[in-house]
């Protein structure tokens, strides 16, 4: 008897969570359905769901008629650019932290932790003037070394958070077993930092891609990654959704697919380690 | 470790971060600093004059900024308020055994990586559109007069961008700190008597409290900051309906070139920031430390 | 294989002493057993010996030799963690084999080392597997498999049966006993369970506290304990202290009787007394008898004896075990 009520919940689960969970995708699904319709069906009333006519010509329009490629690249160079970078900062302060702690390494962390909480709009004007002066203003430079300052508290947390679970009682072993420093770190330290180290850079990289305060106020819509282009789309001329929608795709796909693949990531580095 | 690696070493290691950071920080607050003093217009380089703190009285007494600060607060309120129910509700509900948890979570998690260009732009042309979005489109199939959105109530339609771009990231956090509640003492509950909804109250609501307030901290540091929704849908029209004070500093720099004031905004901004994290952060700035 | 000795080792952790002034020495192919309650300081000494702590204070003989600043790497001993400590990201071979990896040791020597080590330990079907797929046991044994190939001059055990299940813990405990008599080695060996101790050591070391309460063999310390905090610690169930009037009567402070030294008697005996509790277990009967101006007074019994709650029991000690204690808890007599 109770085996039977509990399927017959989990059904009734099962099916409130996908409405749900369909509910709050529908924008998303929404997008790339309309990317394959045309203009004329993008806008029709009543909407049509998934019977169109689908076609391919968006996506052609958008890859031949803007430059989405140079966006997409600029997008890549300063989303690795500045996670790469950041995380030769990172490591090695991380790494002290964890393994050489001292009395003030609790205080450090959690300066580290206010820069972060620092409104972006409040250095705007200075930053906004330095890269004009440095002749910095729509270069991929200016937002690569931007984007590394803005994020470094959050790599720094995290990497501090992984290295502090490593067991030091493996440490220890390999000290036992007649490790020296540099094998220490090589053979053993390494390989179990791995992980904790790509993770970071995942998530990093993510919040790179989507940052859109500095990517949108220190490049022009003509150089800026794909955030400043998409942003380009705000003042519509004609109908367009059809190409907005399939622009779009193309600038979100690849980071939703990581993002599924990085939620453990997302948890663990926003939370600066709080929650695991 | 600690006597293989001298304090030297670990001091060495460490300065790059703090060196940066402390640039990073203190060099632009401090230019901002000597910008909100004097009176630096970027189309008239020339008139550079110590106004000391005139820029302030004028950001300040201006009635655009009483609106803004309100407007970032209901922006705030608003998406916490939705996020955090939301979350709650949404975490309790994956928590449970179904079919294709794996599936539902993907669809759940995904609007947090949007970019916030292409989510606000979806939602204002495919939804909130009055001619041709689909809430338009519902309120004609149920005889009600369609709404502009963004013209009527660019606010809360604002406040649904952003919330829906933020709730899988409660979800998300709300359902890991639920996951990690023992099953033991769920089930001493229930002997103990308690029924579902006690137990909620009583186990996985204090369970889920430090959570709740990591969440809550988070997401306000991140929420002040609204910026890119509002610039691609309202530019914080109409009027200044939907003008938050980031947005309020940046029309001020970068669209009126008027630096001074706007560096007055940017302190004034940077200000409350630091009140409310002080604030927030002693509530939960133990628990955030492992 | 090697002596270790102790010379006046102190150790502090940011003012807080917690060992003082020790002194200890061990001899070649000993097992010795540092055993006591937490805290008192025997992984600490443990630590110290392996180099994994500095000294505060002191001196560390290895054979002779002053090993006092040497690094771990240097002393030439061996650990086994209590959480055995095997590297995750390596193979049962690789983790075996990297002590000999890091000296320096040609790949033959190493996998013929490794293999032999493998038979000893009953390893060689899990010789390519990683640690998460073994189980307790047989992640112990590899971490005794790398601390062998080594071939210290001794070998430190800390508390490496505590993760283990009960059934486990008393095969491991005879397999590191016969490990001892086959290597001959000098071990020393941590633990907090005093029946660990007794079975395993040619000599135990008390620790309390961070001072040295008595070293001696097992059945020394049994029959002999140097002050209270031995004789309560050594022995299960735990010896009998009577204060007051009856210890007097011996001239001492404190007297203690083991309950094992105690006849017990349905009809007659020295101390009369209500049974409050007995305990059955079939070989034994374990009885706590409320004896008045005594207290409560534990004793075993044969294990047909049919008693119950609130049995009237007459308790006789036998005199010639009886151990009498001063006011500062050491031993009076011999």
């Amino acid at each position: 008897m109770a085996r039977a009520s509990a399927d017959r919940h989990k059904l009734l689960v099962t099916v409130v969570a996908w409405g749900v969970a369909l509910a709050i995708f529908f924008p998303i699904l929404w997008t790339v359905l309309t990317s394959f319709k045309t203009e004329a069906a993008a806008v029709a009333i009543p909407p049509q769901f998934l019977f169109f006519d689908w076609t391919t010509e968006n996506y052609a329009e958008v890859w031949a008629r803007t430059d989405y490629l140079h966006h997409f690249t600029n997008s890549v160079v300063i989303s690795l650019g500045s996670s790469l970078m950041g995380l030769l900062v990172a490591i090695p302060a991380a790494w002290a932290m964890a393994f050489s702690p001292t009395r003030r390494t609790r205080g450090v962390l959690m300066w580290m932790l206010s820069t972060k909480m620092l409104p972006a709009v409040g250095v705007l004007v200075p930053i906004y003037l330095l890269c004009k002066r440095a002749g910095l203003l729509d270069t991929r430079t200016a937002l690569v070394i931007v984007l590394m300052l803005s994020n470094l508290p959050i790599m720094v947390w995290m990497l501090f958070t992984y290295f502090k679970e490593i067991p030091r009682d493996i440490l220890e072993a390999a000290r036992m077993d007649g490790a020296t420093l540099r094998y220490e770190l090589l053979y053993i330290l390494a390989p179990m930092a791995l992980p904790g180290i790509a993770s970071t850079l995942l998530l990093n990289v993510i919040l790179a891609w989507n940052e859109s305060f500095w990517t949108l106020n220190l490049t022009a819509a003509s150089t800026g990654p794909l955030t400043a282009f998409i942003a380009s789309f705000s003042a519509p001329e004609g109908l367009f959704y059809a190409k907005l929608s399939a622009a779009s795709t193309l600038a979100i796909a690849p980071i939703v697919v990581l993002g599924w693949l990085s939620q453990k990531q997302l948890v663990r580095g926003l939370t600066f380690g709080a929650v695991k | 470790m600690a006597s293989t690696h001298n304090g030297a070493t670990a001091r060495l290691m460490l300065s790059p971060a703090v060196v940066l950071l402390l640039v990073w920080m203190a060099v632009p607050l401090a230019m901002t600093l000597w910008y909100s003093l004097h009176d630096y217009q970027l189309l008239m380089p020339r008139g550079n004059e110590f106004v000391g703190l005139e820029n302030y009285v004028y950001f300040l007494t201006d009635p655009a900024f009483f609106q803004s600060l309100a407007n970032t607060l209901a922006l705030v309120m608003g998406v916490l308020t939705i996020t955090v129910a939301g979350g709650i509700g949404l975490a309790l509900l994956l928590d449970r055994p179904m079919y294709g948890q794996g599936i539902v979570r993907v669809l759940v998690v995904s609007p947090f990586f949007v970019m916030p260009t292409v989510s606000a732009l979806v939602w204002k042309n495919m939804f909130m559109n009055p001619v041709n979005g689909l809430f338009a489109w519902l309120a004609q199939v149920f005889g009600m007069r369609a709404i502009d959105w963004l013209a009527e109530v660019p606010l809360l339609s604002l406040t649904i961008i952003v919330a829906w771009g933020w709730l899988p990231f409660a979800t998300l956090i709300l359902l890991t700190a639920l996951q990690s509640l023992d099953a033991e003492q769920q089930e001493a509950a229930k002997m103990d008597g308690a029924n579902s909804f006690a137990r909620f109250v009583h186990i996985t609501l204090p369970h889920l409290a430090r959570p709740i307030a990591v969440v809550i901290l988070i997401q306000t540091i991140f929420l002040l900051s609204v910026f890119a929704e509002i610039l691609v849908t309202t530019n914080g029209g109409p009027g200044n309906q939907s003008t938050n004070l980031a947005y309020l500093v940046y029309s001020q720099a970068l669209l009126r070139f008027d630096v001074g004031s706007a560096s007055a905004g940017g302190v004034v901004a940077v200000v409350l920031a630091n009140i409310l994290a002080i604030f927030l952060m002693r509530l939960v700035g133990k628990n955030l430390e492992s | 294989m090697a002596s270790i000795a102790l010379k006046n080792v102190s150790k502090s952790f940011g003012g807080r002493e917690v060992i003082s002034s020790l002194d200890l020495q061990i001899e070649r192919g000993e097992l010795v057993v540092f055993v006591g309650p937490s805290g008192c300081g025997k992984s600490t000494l443990l630590r110290l010996i392996a180099g994994l702590e500095e000294v505060s204070s002191g001196q560390l003989l290895i054979d002779g030799r002053d090993a006092t600043q040497l690094p771990p790497a240097w002393r030439g001993l061996s650990m086994v963690f209590q959480s055995y400590a095997l590297y995750p990201h390596m193979s049962v071979r690789d983790n075996i084999a990297f002590p000999l990896k890091m000296a320096g040791r040609d790949k033959e020597t190493i996998e013929r080392k490794v293999n032999e080590a493998a038979r000893v330990l009953n390893l060689q079907d899990y010789l390519d597997r990683k640690p998460r797929e073994l189980s307790g046991g047989q992640r112990q044994r590899v971490a005794i498999g790398r601390a062998i190939v080594r071939e210290p001059v001794a070998f430190l055990f800390d508390e490496p049966l505590s993760n283990l299940d009960a059934a486990l813990r008393v095969n491991m405990r005879m397999e590191i006993a016969a490990l001892h008599r086959q290597l001959g080695a000098t071990m020393i060996y941590v633990t907090h369970d005093q029946i660990e101790a007794m079975t395993l050591a040619d000599r135990i070391v008390v620790l309390n506290a961070g001072r040295v309460e008595q070293v001696g063999s097992p059945l020394e310390l049994y029959r002999r304990p140097a002050t209270l905090f031995v004789a309560g610690f050594i022995g299960s169930p735990r010896m009998n202290f009577i204060n007051g009037a009856e210890a007097s009567r011996h001239a001492a402070t404190t007297i203690g009787i083991r309950p094992e030294h105690l006849s017990v008697s349905t009809t007659a005996g020295r101390w009369q007394g209500k049974v409050s509790l007995a305990e059955h277990l079939g070989s034994d009967t374990f009885v706590h008898v409320e004896v008045a101006g005594l207290g409560a007074i534990a004793a075993r019994a044969a294990g047909g004896l049919d008693v119950r709650h609130g049995d009237t029991l007459w308790l006789t000690p036998d005199e010639s075990c009886l151990h009498r204690f001063d006011e500062q808890g050491r031993a009076i007599g011999a």
